[in-house]
């Protein structure tokens, strides 16, 4: 939380962000100037209908008996043709938008995801999930909906405002010289109330993040919530981040529509200004009556597009707002890269070795002090211990979740900080504790860890893991969806379909770490003999309470509060009577 | 579903109004200028001219004045009721979508799935909050302006004007029909949204087993598709709502063309001037603008129709689980009975998750149930506790059918740990003690008698340490350990483990179950293992497979009579 809180009150850096979102545009520089001309086109055309008009009103002019039906039909004609134009025009150019607002939308989510791709899992350890899908869905939302709209906006008000600038110049030099008063004015007030406003959008992004977050959170263990009855008191704590989220928003919203009306006071006070100095500038006989009303015609037409670009300052902000926290993201640092010149693991053999390796998550709390461990190729090394003693912490390891502190640790005398990780990983299958499986068939989640496996071989892996009756049981078989993290999939089968997905991958390396704790042992002794078969040859790495399950392994580790107090056999370990023996001794209490 | 929405709107009518009345104020004060200004031009200014009322320029100039400060006074007082209205409905609409998805069943929440209800409380109220404010601040402006400018013409020449309001139902019509063609398409997308959301969770929670496999690439492919799918749906969407705002303009530009043509005959017939149609032109323009500025709202309000429907759906869920009226006192004097209960998840799937289970027990007694992974174990607690109703048969406690007892004074009588059990992030004590009224002192004891007080008094701020999302700095049993203490901690009449030892070691379980045994007598125990050391002392033992009970009795009894617990026992020697 603290950490959020940091980088929300970051210097602010509205410049880099408009010119990474910049970047983004200028890939469709095409379309883009594609999209200026249509802009220009439906204006100009827009602008020629009222002319048109007047030729139109002309022919009218003399009067009763007299009009001119054939000019009158001819300009309206081309009156039609114009305004069909001009809208079909910005037709295209609306649709024109919306595909490059999209196409800018679609990378910048794949963006984010890559890096969310490569981000350490420390990051998702500290990160609540609900403020990064807000990021990823509301915050480039909000980019996205400014981009279509609000671009074509300040176009339009760039056309605008320069074409009637360049009337009015010609009507009065002098009567302009108010405007230099004016414009600066409303381009001051403009800063200085979104120069205040712009921390307001960001606390707004922030605070949905962290609602959104609490929300995730909440309905993801709703069960729990049900259980003790804290249905009221959770919704008590969603409603202060609620009134949090809403009130952040309205801040936001309400100060932040101060600046139209803000402009559109400018704008008055500079039209004041003209008519009373006009008359003025009349009574000195510098100007016709006729020059004073058309520059006030002008004039309106100057303030009109500034009006709207003021009024979707709002939207701007938020974007940005929005696209700050979108490329924070992209910015968090990612897993360190491989080095420069890291081999690829290949042939492993599976000889792994740690050498006086320290480790702790935080500086201050060493979890894994001096290890000294070599777990020859094919060897079975068990890991055992009272729970919270760094035992899955060594599997971080391991598997370069995170880097150790000190010491180092080699496969095949390679250390493993000098190969690429993704060699690294693929060298080990994992079933860990936590399974883990996804939305898609009983098909895809046993076949996930390789590529192209036939049907035949998952039929073989699942029935080897015992899991083949159970499947064929469910009513489309292996075709049968697995929905919401599986919910109605007892965790004792979430383990036998992993175990299963793991038997599919030929890997020199293997890490159960609590494989089966939640499979009956009945069931665990039917996949025993498969379960041997998926290890051989293979350097295993257990870790397990069922003391029953590991009693033959090569080498034994004891670990307590982060060290190894024992290491032997089974036998030579049971022989010592020490922390083994007393753990032994506890299953049978 | 408007109609919902306006009973969320109805207590904010009178400030609706009120902020309308400002904000109209505030636009006519707007209006005000042009028409001063006109009158400067056409009347002082000649006069002046002419040498009389000098100070009239500057009399009219401080009116205009005046009338600026006005009008930015009252926009901005304006604007800043219409987002406070925009705040408290959507603070309302939120909170009761929020207080229906806790109280939902757990067979409804399974039937919307988590992603689509967390989608539900972010994007779509987010769209609903979004066009609350926008359509109340645009509302008003183009509506006034839109009847103003009709009124005013009308003034001018009335049949000229009804050929220009006789394109206006055509116009009506086109914003009407894509609106409507674009609800479904705006449903279709947030269901999109949904799965989006899914895919986030489901790879931030394997995010481990992805990084293990190198599958990074074939899940960003996977997002790829949805991410496609969401941006081709939107595209879809908006393009079809991006038609409105041309062909209202072409539409009322017509009729434009139709006002000149018609003007020429009436001019040419003398019934109208030339100065009437100039006039016309450019009231015009302002109906033409306000109109856009409708088109534009009905954007904004097709999407948040289709968000407002979708939580609307959550919000009407009927209640299913309401307690039944009838108190019917069992016959017997069992703390808790089973009767013949029948339950499955699905009531399509052949084979029911729990068939006809009976069994009863004392209070302060242990029951500890084993069985094969699937066989039905965590489905009987999830009915003992009313997470799921049973399907046929009924479930007493204290003769009570449960089913009578309202969920919250039933729910109190219990402390359980699942076996996907979520750790908050949050204090351990907070963990523990799960917003109950709990002192310190009951927090100190549960966690002493799960033997979790070393690792946590060890760890730098003991009881306040801050555990992180999913706990994941917590190992396995130190979570498990956590939990325990979390359903011991107030004292409950029943307490259920289910597989909650499975990640301590044999030396942690055992002292746990000493614990148990010396301080929680008096509480009913269920006790859910695989391991038979974990439920051998327990008073009865209930054998499940498939849903069937193979088997009841004590560890003796079993042993001499059950196949399948003799088989489990040998399997763990």
């Amino acid at each position: 939380m603290a950490k959020g809180q940091k980088k929300y009150e970051k210097p602010k850096n509205r410049k880099r962000t408009i010119l990474r979102l910049g970047r983004y545009m200028i890939q469709y520089k095409y379309l883009m100037l594609l999209a200026l001309g249509l802009t220009i086109g439906s204006n100009l055309l827009a602008l020629i209908g009222p002319m048109l008009s007047g030729f139109a009103i002309d022919a009218i002019e003399p009067g009763i008996g007299r009009v001119d039906f054939a000019r009158v039909f001819y300009y309206a004609g081309l009156m039609a043709v114009f305004y069909v134009f001009s809208s079909i025009l910005s037709y295209i150019l609306a649709v024109l938008m919306i595909h490059i607002s999209r196409k800018v939308v679609y990378q910048m989510r794949k963006d984010v995801f890559a890096r969310l791709m490569e981000l350490p899992v420390g990051y998702f350890d500290t990160h609540q999930t609900g403020d990064i899908i807000s990021r990823i869905s509301y915050d480039i939302d909000t980019v996205n909906t400014s981009l279509a709209n609000d671009l074509v906006q300040i176009l339009t008000t760039l056309i605008t405002v320069i074409g009637a600038f360049a009337m009015m110049i010609i009507i009065s030099p002098k009567l302009v010289l108010i405007f230099a008063f004016t414009v600066p004015l409303s381009a001051i007030l403009t800063k200085y109330i979104t120069g205040k406003t712009h921390p307001l959008f960001r606390l707004r992004s922030h605070k949905l993040g962290e609602l959104n977050g609490f929300v995730e959170e909440m309905v993801s263990g709703q069960k729990t919530l049900k259980a003790y009855h804290q249905e009221e008191n959770t919704i008590n704590k969603f409603d202060s981040k609620n009134e949090e989220a809403v009130e952040a928003y309205y801040r936001a919203e309400y100060y932040g529509s101060i600046v139209g009306p803000t402009v559109n006071f400018v704008n008055n006070l500079s039209l004041t200004l003209v008519s009373m100095f006009g008359a003025l500038l009349f009574l000195a006989g510098q100007m016709s009556i006729g020059s004073i009303s058309s520059f006030i015609l002008y004039s309106r037409k100057f303030s009109g597009p500034i009006n709207e670009a003021a009024n979707i300052m709002s939207e701007l902000q938020s974007a940005l707002a929005a696209a700050e926290r979108v490329f924070n993201m992209i910015d968090e640092p990612a897993e360190a890269a491989d080095r420069e010149n890291a081999s690829e693991l290949e042939n492993v053999e599976g000889n792994v070795s740690l050498e006086n390796v320290s480790f702790g998550y935080t500086k201050e709390h060493t979890i894994i002090k001096g290890l000294n461990l070599n777990a020859e190729s094919g060897k079975l090394v068990a890991v055992v211990g009272s729970t919270g003693a760094g035992k899955t912490t060594l599997i971080n390891l391991l598997m370069r979740f995170y880097d150790v502190d000190s010491g180092r640790i080699c496969v095949d005398d390679h250390d493993i900080c000098d190969v690429t990780r993704k060699s690294l990983r693929q060298a080990y299958a994992m079933v860990l504790q936590d399974t883990w499986l996804f939305e898609g068939t009983v098909f895809e989640n046993i076949a996930y860890g390789k590529q192209g496996a036939t049907l035949n071989e998952v039929t073989a892996a699942a029935k080897a893991a015992k899991i083949h009756s159970y499947i064929k049981r469910l009513p489309q078989g292996y075709d049968t969806v697995l929905t919401d993290e599986g919910t109605n999939i007892s965790k004792g089968q979430k383990q036998l379909l992993t175990i299963a997905r793991a038997m599919l991958m030929d890997a020199p390396m293997l890490i159960l770490d609590e494989a089966t704790s939640n499979v009956d042992t009945r069931t665990e002794q039917q996949i025993q003999q498969a379960m041997r078969k998926l290890m051989e040859h293979k350097t295993c790495f257990v870790i397990a309470h069922r003391l029953s399950t590991i009693q033959n392994a090569d080498v034994i580790l004891v670990v307590n509060h982060g060290e190894i107090v024992e290491q032997g056999t089974h036998k030579e370990l049971m022989e010592k009577m020490g922390f083994y023996y007393q753990m032994y001794q506890a299953q049978f209490e | 579903m408007k109609k919902v929405l306006s009973t969320y709107l109805k207590p904010y009518y009178g400030r609706m109004l009120v902020g309308f009345v400002i904000k109209f104020t505030g636009t006519v004060m707007d209006l005000c200028l042009p028409w001063i200004l006109a009158y400067m031009i056409d009347t002082v200014i000649p006069q002046v001219g002419q040498g009389t009322g000098r100070n009239d320029i500057f009399i009219w100039g401080f009116v205009m004045l005046v009338c600026s400060v006005l009008a930015l006074t009252f926009n901005v007082i304006a604007n800043r009721m219409a987002s406070k209205v925009a705040r408290d409905t959507t603070e309302a609409i939120r909170h009761d979508l929020f207080e229906r998805i806790m109280w939902l069943s757990n067979a409804k929440t399974d039937a919307f799935t988590k992603p689509s209800l967390i989608s539900r409380l972010t994007t779509d109220t987010y769209n609903v909050h979004q066009m609350l404010g926008r359509v109340q601040r645009l509302g008003v402006r183009a509506p006034i302006l839109v009847i103003g400018g009709v009124l005013v013409t009308l003034t001018l020449d009335p049949v000229l004007t009804l050929v220009l309001v006789s394109v206006m139902p055509v116009t009506a019509f086109v914003t009407y029909y894509f609106s409507r063609k674009s609800i479904p398409m705006y449903n279709a997308l947030q269901r999109a949204v949904d799965q989006f959301v899914r895919l986030l969770r489901e790879d931030i929670a394997g995010i481990r087993v992805i990084k293990a496999l190198s599958k990074m690439g074939y899940e960003e492919e996977k997002y790829d598709a949805l991410n496609k799918k969401v941006v081709t749906l939107e595209r879809k969407a908006d393009a079809t709502m991006a038609i409105v705002n041309p062909a209202t303009n072409l539409f009322l530009n017509l009729g434009l063309v139709f006002v000149v043509i018609a003007g020429a005959y009436r001019v040419n017939q003398g019934n109208s001037e030339v100065g009437k149609i100039l006039a016309f032109l450019t009231y015009f323009t302002i109906i033409l603008n306000a109109m856009i500025n409708f088109s534009k709202m009905f954007v904004i309000i097709s999407k948040a129709v289709a968000s407002a429907n979708r939580i609307m759906e959550v919000i009407d869920v009927p209640d299913e689980m309401l307690p039944l009226v009838c108190e019917r006192l069992a016959e017997n004097e069992d703390y808790i009975r089973f009767e013949h209960v029948t339950f499955s998840y699905q009531l399509t799937k052949t084979e029911p998750n729990l068939t006809d289970i009976s069994f009863s027990l004392q209070k302060g007694e242990t029951l500890g149930i084993i069985g094969a992974t699937g066989s039905g174990k965590s489905t009987l607690a999830a009915l003992l506790m009313r997470l799921y109703d049973v399907d046929q048969g009924n479930i007493y406690i204290e003769g009570e059918d449960i089913r009578t007892i309202p969920t919250g004074r039933l729910r109190e009588k219990f402390g359980v740990v699942f076996q996907n059990d979520t750790i908050f992030e949050d204090t351990i004590a907070g963990n523990v003690r799960m917003g109950r009224t709990l002192s310190d002192e009951d927090v100190k004891k549960a966690v002493a008698y799960a033997k979790a007080k070393e690792f946590v008094e060890e760890a730098g701020r003991g009881y306040d340490n801050h555990i992180n999302i999913r706990g994941a700095n917590l190992s396995g049993g130190q979570k498990q350990r956590i939990l325990i203490a979390r359903a011991l901690a107030a004292h409950p009449d029943i307490l259920i483990l289910d597989d909650s030892s499975s990640a301590l070691d044999y030396k942690t379980d055992a002292a746990l179950r000493h614990e148990l045994a010396a301080h929680f007598a008096d509480t009913t125990k269920f006790i859910i293992a695989q391991r038979v050391s974990s439920i051998l002392h327990a008073d009865h033992i209930m054998v499940l497979e498939d849903g069937k009970m193979i088997g009841y009795g004590t560890h003796e009894e079993l042993l001499s009579c059950c196949e399948v617990y003799r088989e489990i026992r040998d399997s763990q020697l």
